[in-house]
């Protein structure tokens, strides 16, 4: 069976429509960063959160007002999942003993109905969730810059800055659609964003695989070799984003609210990296003026045998 | 001949199977509600056992399986309601010399226990319980250990007739006021010699002498070293008391300590019991009630006293000396006291306390004697947006008595109301922590989400595997059977690796292996859109399977390297969940190299190789 018939697309006549998407969809996403900024979760900002569950729909009303009456003034209450599971969310409160504050909560709650259960209580103290940030940025930072030096090793080094383009082109538009839309931003996501990396790397090895293959058994100019290249992974790219959309939908849909966050994360990022590995990648090495001679003074590794 | 693998390949591909088969295998079995009996002080034996096994036929519960485990006494069940049953039965049967705890025990039958195949560890989002993450307040544990030279220097000096004004702790450093006629030159050889671990400097201060002493850097640091450690220690402890089966009690960072209780509800006490630094302290009584309210209103107190608050509020002078301090506490059980039937601790002093305790209450008899209780708690102020750690020592006198006769090992106290005395038992018993800790995080999850969570992970993985193996199929026919085949192997793989490191599964643990079911797909995806364009352009099946097995091999390998590299990271900088998504997904893309490329080669060269073939099925 075959989907996707052999292409002759010119993706490198039409790099100019992309880059301009592409700049404006990256404008748009640091703007909002300093604009709207992050709907961050619980682990980066520090604070409470309880999901308990009622036997019956619950009262969200009379929660707040509960919870008003006892001195927890900015509470956010709103259902979980289902109408009788109940989200509440604190900020860092001040000048109260931290972690017993999510037992004081309950005690309230059970005292208006005794049957309301814990699901899940979390509470981060501000230094930790400072902590975590910075740990999140270092972690990005050192993974791109092992990237960058793997790949210059093995390719050039004007595929590694070509490689790292495209990462930083899927994280920040990515991380743009959480900051419009206002979606909430928790480790989950950090942790999705960092496979967003993984993956979309891997799109791009595969395409700049081809483009040095194909240096060396034909003598075709740079775009055409780098066509032929596109092309030719093509109907891999998409079959293997597919199969993996079809997991994470699955993920998505039926993996619980807990994991939500982190789905929607790498759908998102497959797409933009699917996008950015046909688009961006290659237009940027071709960009940077690569010419045939950089890769053939590199000796080819071929390493290993299957 | 095309196509074929040599021996010792299929032979090692029959062994990874049989291995991954052995080592998986033991997560089939499930877990059964058990409980957990096992002594305090001491390691369960046969005896204990029979015990256990007799109590249990009194109260006429059936147990499935009743073992002795790594010095611990495990009795399964059938159900959970006969296992909270056994429980409550058991704790009154057994009484207070053993701690009684809910566990889950895996059901592997023991010929997989001698090969040492255990199944996943399931993280706490996953079976529940409570994670905290607590920080030792290592400025309190320095400047105790400033507090213990106070003293030390004082001794030392009126040992070496230096007479000195005072001593005294300043911005954690330790001033001695010399008198005037001592030669600081020479006091500061004396201290220099006998403590070489500090640091000494003599100073002019309002123009008398003073030597000033400081801890070393290395010092500092192996103080707060062995505060963490003194710390983990007692937390262990503790945690024991609370009857917590599989506890977690580890290091995490320069001053954080992580603590995990699998199945624990009660988060409250769990709180209270962990952060506790409560201690107790003997001390004489010293001088009478009109003296006390004399020193309490005048705010004058007599130089070898201290001036304390009873739990009425009412004021009491101590002596300064320390009789005995909690510390030298062996035993402790809380109950009632024999006469007036008021709640009680019953302790037992070691060696050395309780010949201190011998001595002073025997000069003493008849004089009163007190019972200090001592919290340090330690509260969170924000000044703007910086947070401000203090830690109050608060000291409160819960009894005072008289001596009536001389006391040794074995004494009550009394004074508490019933909870007190339960707690104050368990502490003294678990020790006291070296430094005061606060918690900073915590994360609790109920059973019922747990369960959820479970559900929902392997629905989602069930769902996911199968719209890509149906799409295998259709697209790749045969050849997406063999890649289907390689997937199933590679989550078995995955599943055995992560038993046989005993790591912990976790929900985002789940989410690694579901990206890896996507992207092991990737690998077999590029091998078969590669022999499919080596059959376009005119090549011969034989020589197209190997074709595209080979080229295909340097992309894969290129694009899985720096995968893994994203996933090394990911685990070194990561924390809790991420780190459990970074192993499964660094180890499910190692297996599915394995799988991906060497076993659906073996399976087509079995079906395919050195044969002459007209067509094949891609």
């Amino acid at each position: 069976m075959q989907i996707i018939k052999q292409l002759k697309i010119n993706f490198m006549e039409k790099r100019q429509i992309a880059m301009i998407l592409s700049s404006v969809l990256v404008l748009l996403s640091i703007t909002s960063f300093f604009v709207r900024g992050f709907n961050l979760g619980l682990d980066f900002t520090g604070g409470y959160l309880l999901e308990v569950e009622y036997p019956q729909q619950a009262k969200l009303d009379n929660i707040r007002k509960d919870l008003k009456d006892n001195g927890y003034k900015r509470a956010s209450v709103q259902y979980f999942g289902t109408n009788n599971n109940t989200l509440i969310r604190l900020a860092p409160q001040k000048d109260k003993k931290g972690a017993t504050i999510s037992d004081d909560i309950m005690t309230i709650l059970k005292e208006k109905d005794d049957k309301v259960t814990i699901r899940r209580v979390e509470f981060v103290g501000p230094q930790v969730g400072e902590d975590l940030r910075e740990q999140g940025g270092l972690a990005i930072i050192y993974a791109l810059g092992f990237i960058l030096l793997y790949i210059t090793i093995r390719f050039e080094k004007r595929f590694s800055v070509g490689a790292v383009l495209a990462i930083l082109h899927d994280v920040i538009i990515t991380l743009g659609i959480f900051s419009i839309f206002g979606v909430g931003f928790d480790l989950t996501v950090l942790a999705a964003i960092l496979a967003v990396i993984g993956y979309s790397l891997n799109d791009t090895i595969v395409v700049f695989d081809r483009i040095r293959e194909n240096f060396k058994i034909t003598s075709k100019s740079v775009i055409d070799v780098l066509n032929l290249s596109i092309n030719q992974t093509l109907s891999r790219t998409i079959i293997t984003s597919l199969t993996t959309m079809l997991v994470l939908l699955a993920l998505f849909l039926l993996g619980g609210a807990v994991i939500h966050g982190f789905a929607l994360a790498l759908i998102i990022g497959i797409v933009v990296g699917t996008y950015s590995s046909i688009f961006i990648a290659s237009t940027s090495i071709l960009a940077m003026g690569l010419k045939r001679e950089d890769l053939m003074s590199k000796k080819p590794k071929e390493t290993l045998e299957s | 001949m095309q196509n074929q693998y040599p021996l010792w390949k299929y032979i090692l591909i029959v062994v990874v199977l049989i291995a991954g088969a052995i080592y998986a295998l033991p997560n089939l079995y499930g877990d059964d509600p058990a409980v957990q009996i096992s002594p305090r002080h001491a390691l369960a034996d046969n005896a204990i056992k029979e015990k256990v096994e007799n109590g249990l036929k009194e109260v006429m519960l059936k147990p499935k399986l009743v073992s002795l485990e790594q010095g611990k006494v495990l009795v399964r069940f059938d159900n959970q309601k006969q296992q909270l049953d056994a429980q409550k039965k058991l704790t009154k049967l057994m009484g207070d010399g053993f701690i009684i705890a809910l566990n889950l025990a895996p059901a592997t039958p023991d010929w997989l226990k001698s090969l040492n195949a255990l199944p996943m560890y399931l993280g706490l989002d996953l079976r529940g319980g409570v994670h905290f993450l607590l920080q030792v307040d290592m400025k309190s544990a320095i400047s105790q250990s400033l507090g213990r030279y106070v003293g030390d220097f004082k001794t030392f000096l009126r040992s070496k007739k230096i007479r000195y004004r005072s001593v005294l702790i300043q911005n954690e450093s330790i001033e001695i006021l010399l008198s005037k006629k001592v030669n600081p030159d020479e006091a500061l050889e004396y201290l220099q010699q006998e403590y070489s671990e500090l640091k000494f400097a003599v100073r002019q201060q309002n123009k008398t002498n003073a030597i000033f002493a400081n801890l070393t850097p290395v010092t500092i640091k192996s103080e707060q070293k062995s505060a963490i450690e003194q710390n983990i220690i007692t937390l262990k402890n503790r945690v024991n008391e609370l009857g917590v089966a599989e506890p977690i009690v580890q290091r995490q960072g320069s001053d954080n300590i992580v603590v995990q209780l699998p199945g624990v509800q009660d988060t409250a006490k769990a709180k209270q019991i962990l952060g506790a630094t409560a201690t107790l302290e003997f001390r004489l009584t010293h001088g009478s009630y009109t003296d006390w309210s004399a020193a309490s209103d005048s705010g004058r107190v007599p130089v070898n006293a201290r001036l304390f608050k009873q739990r009425s509020g009412d004021p009491v002078l101590l002596k300064r000396q320390v009789i005995v301090t909690g510390d030298q506490i062996k035993n402790a059980a809380a109950g009632f006291d024999g006469e007036s039937g008021t709640p009680a601790v019953f302790v037992d002093l070691d060696g050395k306390g309780a010949k201190r305790m011998q001595k002073i209450t025997a000069a003493n008899l008849k004089k009163q004697m007190s019972v200090v209780f001592i919290e340090n708690r330690t509260t969170t102020k924000y000044v703007g947006d910086k947070p401000i750690k203090t830690t109050k020592k608060v000291s409160e006198v819960i009894n005072i008595a008289t001596i009536q006769d001389v006391l040794s090992h074995r004494f009550q106290i009394t004074g508490l109301d019933v909870m007190e005395a339960r707690d104050l038992a368990l502490l003294l018993r678990a020790g006291a922590l070296k430094a005061p800790v606060e918690i900073v995080e915590e994360r609790t999850v109920g059973p019922s989400l747990g369960q959820d969570n479970i559900n929902q992970g392997i629905m989602s993985v069930q769902i996911g595997m199968a719209l890509v193996f149906i799409f295998m199929l259709v697209y790749y026919r045969l050849f997406g059977l063999f890649a289907n085949i390689a997937l199933v192997t590679n989550i078995a793989l995955i599943v055995a690796l992560l038993s046989l490191i005993q790591a912990t599964l976790t929900l985002p643990g789940i989410a690694g292996i579901v990206l890896t079911v996507g992207m092991a797909v990737d690998a077999n995806v590029l091998i078969f859109e590669r022999i499919k364009e080596e059959l376009r352009n005119g090549m011969s099946h034989q020589a197209a399977i190997k074709s595209g097995y080979e080229k295909a091999f340097t992309t894969i390998a290129d694009a899985n390297i720096t995968t893994l590299i994203a996933a090394v990271v990911l685990f070194s900088f990561g924390t809790g969940p991420i780190k459990g998504f970074a192993i499964t997904l660094s180890l499910g893309i190692i297996t599915s190299m394995f799988t991906a490329i060497m076993g659906t080669r073996a399976i087509a060269n079995l079906v395919y190789g050195g044969k002459n073939i007209k067509k094949i099925s891609i």
